[in-house]
């Protein structure tokens, strides 16, 4: 699907989570991460949730206090007669998202801002259940979170 | 709390004690406030990390390294100092702390982490682990920090995974294939079949996701290896109810789609289903998307393609609209209709509320530009861009100075109202596009000769508006207006107003480089009224001989204006000022008693008086360029002023005035400046090939650093080259249209070496060569040359012009130049392609055997009989009939090594792409033999692992 990365930031433009496919130094992270805050956060309810961003596509979407910021590949960016359409399909992504938040809805019941800071380790674990390599292997919530609940039985 | 500031070196049994836990480093970042008490609580934390971190209790130094990780991932905290203790970490025989191990180490290693070898061990003994939930950590963070020294190690381990019989680990070492293969493309050859069999195994959909992934992603780079797979995917297609691995599908069919046309024949039909039964949007979106990009011929799915677009148009949800209209966009260039029996919804949505939205609305109105609608289009954007937002507005700007200046202008045809709308567009009160339209001004005037007159009302427009002065946004823009008006002045009907629009007083808001602009502009403006105070005879005379010199220089799409154009030329008695006249008699007439109108004495003494006093205070200017070409106007306006007044008494004696010392420097002056510019190819100097024998970078590369802040400044909207070059420019073409062969004379490479003298001379030995070497090459863009150089101005232009012109007639990319090839290509392109040449090149060998052993593996199966039936009608100009010559061969050995002949030969055309000149690691300086060998040990090692019979490659016809 090509997923670069993963953000979940707050109203306050604080990072909560972030997950990388590809390698970028520190400071490349924190560029990004500003650029993109500041860009989308700055966006209100009327306004669709796709932000082209240097060679990224941001799909987001907010929930209460919280943007899921998914980057992925734009390769539109060269918008002649010779188009490549391997860009990632922006309504899944939404839908990824979705996923991704009624997953952590189920397991934290209610899920907000505090779980997922206090659970950092826990939301990678259920991210990297569902994306590898930038490609999105699991969609079956069961399944997201059966690994999991077996950890949490046995600690 | 305190336990970690007491103690100096090692952790003490304190700090195992008391150590904070990660909830409470947490809740102490959040009591303080962002800032510098933060960071310096931060910093406490870590120096307490960093001792609890040497612990010998996992436990401690377990929460410790989960305490930097979340430091490291949310608050950027550098931790690749504590690389060695997650190594340390993931080996712990608690599943919680290798986890936290695995944690830290899939978010902060580099592929440069020194330890990263260190994990290999670690790695494949948790992949052989029998806990699936150690395996799966494993594959995790083998998939985020795999390089290829991981990926060659551990290839066997995963291709043991890949059969497992736990879906749950499959599924993971399949995703985390797409990995491995980018960093080592060799293991393809191992786990490609294994691959393909989970793309066949339809029962779980758990693994099937994640293989059609891989294929999805492996496909997005180099399609042609997996149109043997078609069958499948086809299978799938239909048979799937999963949207994701739908979407997947869909994706690489429209890869595939363009590769083998009879394979769209077949796929048209179920995305035309999936369009119309599903119900769930992204679905729907991406079947749209396929059928606009890679079934765009199929006129029925392209219909109801355009149908859901419009839905998506109409829906309230936003997000859906901006879809639709992109989904419009890839509609546009082969159906045009579609755009236009949306037009109101698109026309509409460029006052949206969504900065987004009206961008793509935009992208969309441009798309649709044509040389017909181009007037009609640009007036409503200008009207859309008044409206905007600032942001906006300059975005709509922009996008029209784009398009209408694509291709050299491609689209306009009425230059006159393109000079108009370029002036309107200056006086938008948010412009800031200065720089494009400044570019613009003076690139349309300088190709196009018909538009001067008008240029120059447009130029006299800006200039006399002192309101404009005060924006800086659009200094830019009235420096070239003044050029404009300098240059052109003797299409001016007056003179003396663009004198005084120059001198204002306000253009002391100007920035100095601008101001000198206006200063130059003036001189030629007080040259021109000079001389046609004068000389009014030669005035005509001069224009004639330089129309003489300047050939028909007019861009070819305007070539229908041609005829008209006649009357433009200054004939012999063309009156210079009033190019309305079309009627060279008429001209005379008018010459005579207009120029007896507007160039009297009084004028003229006026004028000189003007310059002379607004002048005055700036000849002590601090700026140099000001300080020069003030004085350079003041010592002609003083010369011209005394001369003038004292001879008032013959001011009716014409013949006079021929012999002051003003008329005679004016002649010279005028000759000089009454030559024209025109546009240079920005090539022209890449196009001159460098002599066989000359090298120019080995002894001086290391000078460039030095280098680096003398170079010239290249001039962005013209330039002025010596004959030489444009001799050369001559030869080169007509060498090229005659053998296409780069000729390198001795004069070239002469000339090539004076103008590195030139730039480096520091670094010669000084010699009176340097004098002579005027006589070869000189820099294209040298700035001294500017005046000295008129004479050979007009052969230049001419030829320039010419070789424009005809490139752009043919639109053939220069062929030519060594030049060009040698040092262009970047490396890491070259790099990557490789890769993924690897990828694919070892993908269609594998394709080959694996299809033999399926056959023979599993021959029951309808799939693999299709095959086999397949094999009698294999078909012409796809990749499997390329294939073909394999088949006779018996022998493995044999046909393996003809094969991979085989396939070297097909890579040939493609650059870059010399598969066997790289090793292992994609690297690409290892010798060939090196490389070589070590692909027939991977495929001993392929071969004997995996037990793949080669004996019979059979072809599939993917069209079933």
């Amino acid at each position: 699907m090509g997923i670069r990365f993963v953000l979940m930031v707050n109203k306050q433009g604080q990072t909560r989570l972030a997950q990388y496919y590809e390698y970028l130094t520190l400071e490349e992270r924190r560029a990004l991460e500003g650029e993109i805050v500041r860009k989308c956060l700055a966006r209100n309810e009327q306004q669709c949730s796709f932000v082209e961003h240097r060679t990224y596509k941001i799909v987001y979407r907010r929930y209460a206090s919280l943007f899921f910021l998914v980057g992925v590949d734009n390769e539109e960016v060269s918008r002649a007669h010779t188009f490549t359409i391997m860009c990632p399909n922006e309504l899944a992504i939404l839908e990824f998202i979705h996923l991704l938040v009624e997953t952590m809805d189920r397991h934290f019941g209610n899920v907000c801002e505090l779980d997922i800071m206090f659970h950092l380790e826990k939301a990678h674990f259920m991210l990297e259940e569902m994306v590898m390599n930038g490609c999105i292997v699991e969609t079956s919530k069961a399944n997201i979170l059966a690994p999991i609940q077996l950890m949490d039985k046995a600690s | 709390m305190s336990g970690g500031s007491g103690g100096g070196g090692g952790p003490s049994l304190m700090d195992s004690l008391f150590q904070r836990t990660l909830d409470d480093l947490i809740k102490g970042i959040r009591i303080h406030v962002p800032g510098a008490a933060q960071s310096t609580f931060i910093s406490k934390s870590l120096d307490e990390i960093r001792r609890e971190i040497k612990s010998t209790d996992l436990q401690t130094k377990s929460t410790a390294l989960q305490k930097l990780t979340y430091l490291h991932s949310l608050h950027g905290i550098d931790m690749s100092w504590a690389a060695f203790h997650a190594v340390e970490l993931t080996s712990s025989p608690s599943f919680i702390h290798k986890k936290t191990g695995y944690l830290a180490a899939s978010l902060s290693f580099r592929p440069s982490t020194d330890v990263l070898l260190l994990l290999t061990n670690q790695l494949r003994k948790d992949l052989s682990s029998t806990n699936q939930h150690e395996v799966s950590l494993a594959l995790e963070c083998l998939s985020v920090i795999c390089t290829p020294d991981f990926a060659r190690d551990l290839t066997p381990d995963i291709f043991t995974l890949l059969a497992s019989s736990k879906n749950f680990i499959r599924k993971k070492s399949i995703a985390c294939l797409l990995m491995v293969f980018s960093q080592y493309p060799d293991a393809v050859r191992v786990c490609f079949k294994r691959l393909v069999e989970n793309l066949e195994g339809t029962d779980n959909a758990q693994t099937l996701a994640a293989t059609v992934g891989v294929f999805c992603e492996l496909a997005s780079k180099e399609p042609r290896s997996y149109l043997p797979l078609a069958p499948e995917f086809y299978r799938i297609l239909v048979d799937s109810r999963n949207n994701w691995v739908l979407i997947k599908v869909l994706k690489i069919f429209a890869k595939l789609a363009k590769l083998e046309p009879r394979l769209a024949k077949k796929v048209v039909e179920p995305i035309c289903d999936h369009m119309k039964r599903s119900e769930a949007k992204s679905l729907v979106f991406e079947c749209v998307r396929t059928i606009v990009s890679s079934f765009y011929e199929y006129e029925f799915a392209v219909k109801l393609a355009v149908a859901k677009i419009r839905e998506f148009l109409l829906d309230s949800d936003l997000n859906l609209k901006y879809l639709g209209l992109q989904g419009l966009l890839l509609v546009a260039p082969n159906h045009s209709w579609a755009v236009l029996e949306n037009k109101e919804v698109v026309i509409k949505s460029l006052s949206d509320v969504d900065r987004n939205i009206k961008l793509e609305a935009l992208r969309l109105v441009m798309s649709m530009v044509s040389d017909d609608n181009v007037v009609e289009i640009c007036r409503v954007l200008i009207g859309y861009a008044l409206k905007s937002d600032p942001e906006f507005c300059n975005e709509i700007l922009r996008s029209m100075l784009l398009t209408c200046s694509r291709n050299v202008y491609e689209i306009i045809i009425d230059f006159d109202w393109y000079a108009s709308l370029l002036g309107e567009m200056a006086r938008i009160p948010h412009c800031q596009n200065g720089e494009e339209i400044e570019y613009q001004l003076i690139d349309i005037g300088m190709r196009v000769k018909d538009v001067r007159p008008e240029l120059v009302r447009v130029g006299r427009d800006l200039l006399i508006d002192p309101a404009l002065l005060g924006n800086p946004f659009i200094h830019r823009i009235l420096s070239a207006a003044a050029w404009v008006s300098g240059e052109y002045v003797w299409f001016s009907r007056n003179p003396f107003e663009i004198m005084e629009a120059l001198l204002q007083p306000r253009t002391n808001l100007l920035p100095p480089s601008i101001r000198a602009v206006y200063i130059h502009s003036a001189f030629k403006v007080l040259s021109f009224c000079l001389h046609s105070f004068l000389l009014p005879n030669k005035t005509a005379n001069s224009l004639s001989k330089f129309a003489d010199m300047e050939p028909d220089f007019i861009y070819s799409e305007s070539e229908g204006e041609f005829p008209e154009t006649s009357g433009l030329r200054p004939h012999q008695e063309f009156n210079p000022r009033d190019l309305s006249e079309k009627n060279a008699d008429n001209a005379t007439i008018s010459s005579s008693s207009l120029k007896n109108d507007t160039f009297t004495r009084e004028s003229v003494v006026n004028m000189l008086t003007l310059i002379l006093t607004s002048l005055s205070p700036l000849a002590g200017s601090h700026d140099v360029e000001i300080e020069e070409r003030v004085r350079n106007l003041f010592g002609l306006a003083q010369l011209a002023q005394e001369e003038i007044c004292c001879h008032d008494d013959r001011k009716e004696m014409m013949v006079d005035r021929d012999d002051l010392k003003t008329s005679i420097i004016i002649r010279l002056i005028n000759d000089a400046l009454s030559e024209d510019f025109g546009p240079v190819s920005l090539s022209a100097q890449e196009r001159v090939p460098v002599p066989d024998g000359l090298v120019l970078e080995e002894n001086l590369s290391k000078l460039d650093i030095i280098c680096a802040d003398v170079q010239l400044p290249k001039s962005k909207s013209f330039s002025l080259v010596r004959p030489s070059l444009l001799q050369m420019d001559g030869d080169f073409v007509s060498s090229r249209q005659n053998e296409e062969e780069s000729e390198t004379s001795a004069a070239e490479s002469t000339s090539l070496l004076s103008e590195h003298r030139k730039r480096h001379g520091l670094f010669y030995l000084p010699s009176d060569n340097n004098q002579n070497a005027s006589t070869g090459f000189q820099p294209a863009n040298d700035p001294n040359q500017k005046d000295n150089d008129v004479e050979d101005l007009v052969k230049l232009t001419e030829e320039s012009l010419v070789l424009k012109r005809k490139s752009n007639l043919a639109r053939p990319r220069p062929v030519v130049v060594k030049l060009d090839e040698g040092g262009r290509l970047p490396i890491t392109v070259k790099k990557t392609q490789s890769t993924d040449d690897l990828i694919s090149g070892a993908v269609r060998d594998v394709l080959l055997g694996n299809e033999a052993s399926s056959q023979s593996n599993q021959s029951g199966k309808p799939s693999s009989r299709r095959r086999g039936k397949a094999l009698s009608k294999v078909d012409q100009g796809s990749e499997s009939n390329n294939n073909m010559e394999n088949f006779e061969i018996g022998n493995s050995s044999k046909r393996r090594s003809k094969h991979r002949i085989h396939g070297k030969d097909k890579k040939h055309p493609s650059p870059g792409n010399d598969v066997e000149g790289r090793d292992e690691n994609g690297e690409v300086n290892k010798q060939k033999s090196g490389s070589r060998h070590g692909r027939h040990k991977a495929r001993q090692r392929a071969d004997g692992g995996i037990n793949v019979v080669v004996q019979k490659p059979v072809i599939p016809d993917f069209l079933l």
